[in-house]
C-alpha cells in the first residue's frame, strides 16, 4: 500500500514537471520569441517594453485560463465517467457544453450582463449546464438504470437543439450581438477580463477541493450504482453534488471560453491508462494534465498559422474526436455498450 | 430472546407490476439458508426487498430487533454484504477490489486505508486463498475467480450476513462444488449467517440447512431440505416431473429431472 501512495506521488511531479515545460514553451512561443535566459527577468522583474507586455499582460493571462479551463474540462469529463461508469462521456458528448452556450447567448441576446455585470455569464452557463445535465440525466434512465446508448443519443440531440437554438437566436438578434456571440462561439483563452480569470481559477481550483470529498463515492460507483449503496454509499446525494459540481465547471468555462470540446474526454482516458482507476490519484492528475493539454492546444493555435490564430475548439475536436472513435472501436470491441 | 434474522409479514415490489406477498420466516444466527424458487417466483424481489433497494410495501425485516429500513446505508453495508452474479469493476486490482469491503467503516472524508483495513483485507485475501491474484486486473480472472474476489469482498465488510445471488451460476461443476465448500466453511469456522438464492436444488439440498421455496411472490413451503425438496412439492412449484431420492453419502435429498420421452416410454410400458 505504501508502494502505491509513493508510486502516486512520483506520478503527481511528473504531470507537474510536463505541464510546467508547456507553461515554458507556450511563454516563449509566438510570433515574438523568448529566450529561455530571458524569461526569468520579463515575469519577475519590473520594467516597460513589448516583451514585458506580451509575456505578463497577454501570455500569461491566457496560460492561467488556460491551465484553469482545461483542469476544469477535464476534471467534469472524469467526473461524469465516474458517474456514469463510461469512458465516452464528457460535458461536450452529454450536451452539457451546449446547454451552457445556450445559457451565455440567452443573456447576451437580451442584454443581460449589462444588468447584473461580470459574473452574468458564467452564472448563466452554469444554469444552462445544470438543467441539461438533470434532463440528460432523467431521460436516460429507465426502471432506475441508465441507458448508456440513450444517454449518448441525448446527449447528441441536446448538442443539435443547443446549436439550432443558437442559429435562431443569431438570425433574430442585432449585429451588435451576432459579433459578441460569434467571437464568443469560435472559443479562445483570449480573456481580457482579470476578474473573470481569477473566477475561473478560485471555480476549478475549489471544485477539485470538493471533488475530493467524493472519492469515497466516486471509487465505489466503479461498481455500479447498486453496489455502492451496498458499500454504504448515498449514491443519490453523492450523483446530484457531483452534478452540480461539472455543470459549475462546464458553465465557468464555456462562458469565459466558448464550447471547447473533448478535453474531458481525452485527458482522463490517457491518465486512467497511466495511473489506473482509483479517483484518489485520478482527479488529480486528470486536473492538472487537462491544464497542461489546453495550454498546449492554445500554443499550437496560435503559433501554428502565425500570425492568425486557429479557434481552439478546431484543435482539441480534432484530436478527441479521432480519439473518441478509437475508443468507441474499443469498447464495442469488448461489446460492454449494453 | 428476540430472532437473530426476522423477516414479517414482508411485501414489497415494482411498482404496477410484481410483488412479493406476505413473506414470513426468520433465520438462525450461524445458518446456511437457500431461497428456492422457477424463475419470477419472486427470489430477486425479496433479495432486493432485504436489501433495502425496494421498499417494504408491508411488513417489516428486523436484525437483532432492529428494523433494517431505519438503518442508514452505511449501518446496512457493515451488517449485510453482498454478492451478486455479474462482477463488475473490470479494470480494478484484486487488492484494490478486496480493500472495497473496507468502505463502511471509513470516516465519509477518509483519503488513506487504515492499519486495520490493510489486516482485514490481507486476512480474507489469505483465508479465501487468493493472495497469488492480487495485483491481477479483475478483468484478467476467470469467472470462478472473480467470484472468489467478490467473496473475499464481501467478508471485508465483516457482515452479520452474507448474502449471496446465485453464486453459482456461470460455474462448471468442479467449481460450483469448491464454492460451495468456501461457503460452507466460511459458515462454520466464521459462524457467519449466509442466506442465497439458488437454482440448483441439487446444491441446495446438499449444502443449505434450511430452504424457503417461492411460488408466485409467495412462500410456498419452508423448512429442512428433506421437509422443501420432495418430488410433490417440486412438481407443483416448478410444474415438471421429476424424481427424489436421497443421497447415499450424505443422507441429504437429491432430485432428477425425467425427460419427456423417458416418462412417455414408462407410461407406454404400462
Amino acid at each position: 500500500m505504501q508502494k502505491k501512495y509513493l508510486k502516486w506521488l512520483l506520478l503527481i511531479l511528473l504531470f507537474i514537471v510536463v505541464t510546467g515545460i508547456i507553461i515554458i514553451h507556450s511563454l516563449t512561443s509566438g510570433d515574438l520569441k523568448v529566450s529561455l535566459t530571458d524569461l526569468p527577468r520579463l515575469l519577475f522583474g519590473q520594467g516597460e517594453g513589448v516583451e514585458f507586455t506580451i509575456i505578463k499582460s497577454i501570455r500569461l493571462p491566457r496560460i492561467i485560463l488556460g491551465l484553469a479551463v482545461g483542469g476544469a474540462l477535464s476534471l467534469s469529463g472524469v467526473i461524469l465517467q465516474g458517474v456514469y461508469r463510461n469512458p465516452l462521456v464528457e460535458p461536450y458528448t452529454l450536451g452539457i457544453s451546449g446547454g451552457a452556450s445556450i445559457g451565455v447567448a440567452l443573456t447576451i441576446v437580451f442584454g443581460l450582463p449589462q444588468l447584473i455585470g461580470t459574473y452574468m455569464l458564467p452564472l448563466a452557463g452554469f444554469i444552462g449546464a445544470l438543467v441539461t445535465l438533470f434532463l440528460v440525466y432523467m431521460l436516460s434512465i429507465r426502471n432506475g438504470k441508465i441507458k448508456i446508448q440513450t444517454m449518448l443519443l441525448v446527449g447528441v440531440m441536446v448538442s443539435f437543439i443547443a446549436s439550432s437554438i443558437m442559429m435562431l437566436l443569431l438570425s433574430t438578434t442585432t449585429s451588435e450581438n451576432i459579433h459578441s456571440i460569434i467571437f464568443w462561439i469560435m472559443g479562445s483563452l483570449d480573456e481580457p477580463d482579470t476578474k473573470l480569470i481569477s473566477l475561473a481559477v478560485i471555480v476549478s481550483l475549489l471544485s477539485l477541493f470538493l471533488s475530493y470529498f467524493f472519492v469515497q463515492p466516486l471509487n465505489a460507483l466503479r461498481l455500479g450504482e447498486e453496489k455502492a449503496r451496498y458499500l454504504g454509499i448515498n449514491t443519490d446525494v453523492s450523483i446530484k453534488i457531483l452534478f452540480v459540481i461539472t455543470s459549475l465547471l462546464t458553465g465557468v468555462c464555456v462562458s469565459m471560453a466558448g464550447v471547447i470540446g473533448f478535453v474531458g474526454l481525452i485527458i482522463p482516458h490517457l491518465i486512467r491508462l497511466i495511473t489506473g482507476s482509483d479517483f484518489r490519484i485520478l482527479l488529480i492528475s486528470s486536473f492538472i494534465a487537462g491544464g497542461g493539454f489546453l495550454v498546449f492546444c492554445d500554443t499550437l493555435a496560435r503559433t501554428i498559422i502565425a500570425p492568425n490564430e486557429l479557434p481552439i475548439g478546431v484543435l482539441t475536436g480534432m484530436i478527441g474526436g479521432s480519439i473518441f472513435i478509437i475508443v468507441l472501436n474499443r469498447i464495442n470491441k469488448k461489446s460492454l455498450i449494453d | 430472546m428476540s430472532v437473530f434474522f426476522d423477516i414479517q409479514q414482508f411485501s414489497c415490489g415494482y411498482y404496477r407490476k410484481f410483488y412479493i406477498k406476505n413473506i414470513n420466516f426468520d433465520v438462525a444466527k450461524g445458518s446456511l439458508t437457500g431461497i428456492i424458487g422457477p424463475n419470477g417466483s419472486g427470489k430477486t424481489t425479496l433479495f432486493k426487498g432485504i436489501t433495502s433497494e425496494l421498499k417494504a410495501k408491508e411488513g417489516r425485516i428486523l436484525l437483532n430487533g432492529s428494523d433494517i429500513s431505519l438503518m442508514n446505508y452505511r449501518e446496512r453495508a457493515r451488517n449485510f454484504a453482498i454478492v451478486t452474479q455479474n462482477i463488475e469493476g473490470a479494470d480494478i486490482r484484486v487488492e484494490d477490489y478486496v480493500m472495497m469491503g473496507r468502505i463502511p467503516y471509513h470516516s465519509k472524508f477518509q483519503f488513506f486505508e487504515t492499519k486495520k483495513d490493510i489486516e482485514v483485507a490481507e486476512k480474507y485475501l489469505n483465508l479465501i486463498d487468493i493472495v497469488h491474484l492480487r495485483h491481477k486486473l479483475m478483468n484478467e480472472l476467470s469467472g470462478g475467480e472473480q467470484q472468489l474476489v467478490s467473496i473475499a469482498r464481501a467478508l471485508t465488510q465483516e457482515p452479520e450476513i452474507l448474502l449471496l445471488d446465485e453464486p453459482t451460476s456461470h460455474l462448471d461443476i468442479s467449481h460450483q462444488i469448491q464454492l460451495m465448500n468456501l461457503i460452507q466453511r466460511l459458515n462454520a469456522q466464521l459462524g457467519l449467517t449466509v442466506l442465497m438464492i439458488i437454482h440448483d436444488l441439487n446444491l441446495a439440498g446438499e449444502y443449505c440447512d434450511y430452504l424457503v421455496l417461492l411460488k408466485n411472490g409467495e412462500i410456498y413451503k419452508k423448512g429442512t431440505p428433506e421437509e422443501v425438496l420432495t418430488y410433490q412439492f417440486i412438481e407443483d412449484v416448478y410444474g415438471t416431473v421429476v424424481i427424489t431420492k436421497t443421497n447415499p453419502v450424505s443422507g441429504k435429498p437429491v432430485v432428477f429431472p425425467v425427460s419427456e420421452r423417458t416418462l412417455k416410454q414408462v407410461q407406454d410400458s404400462r
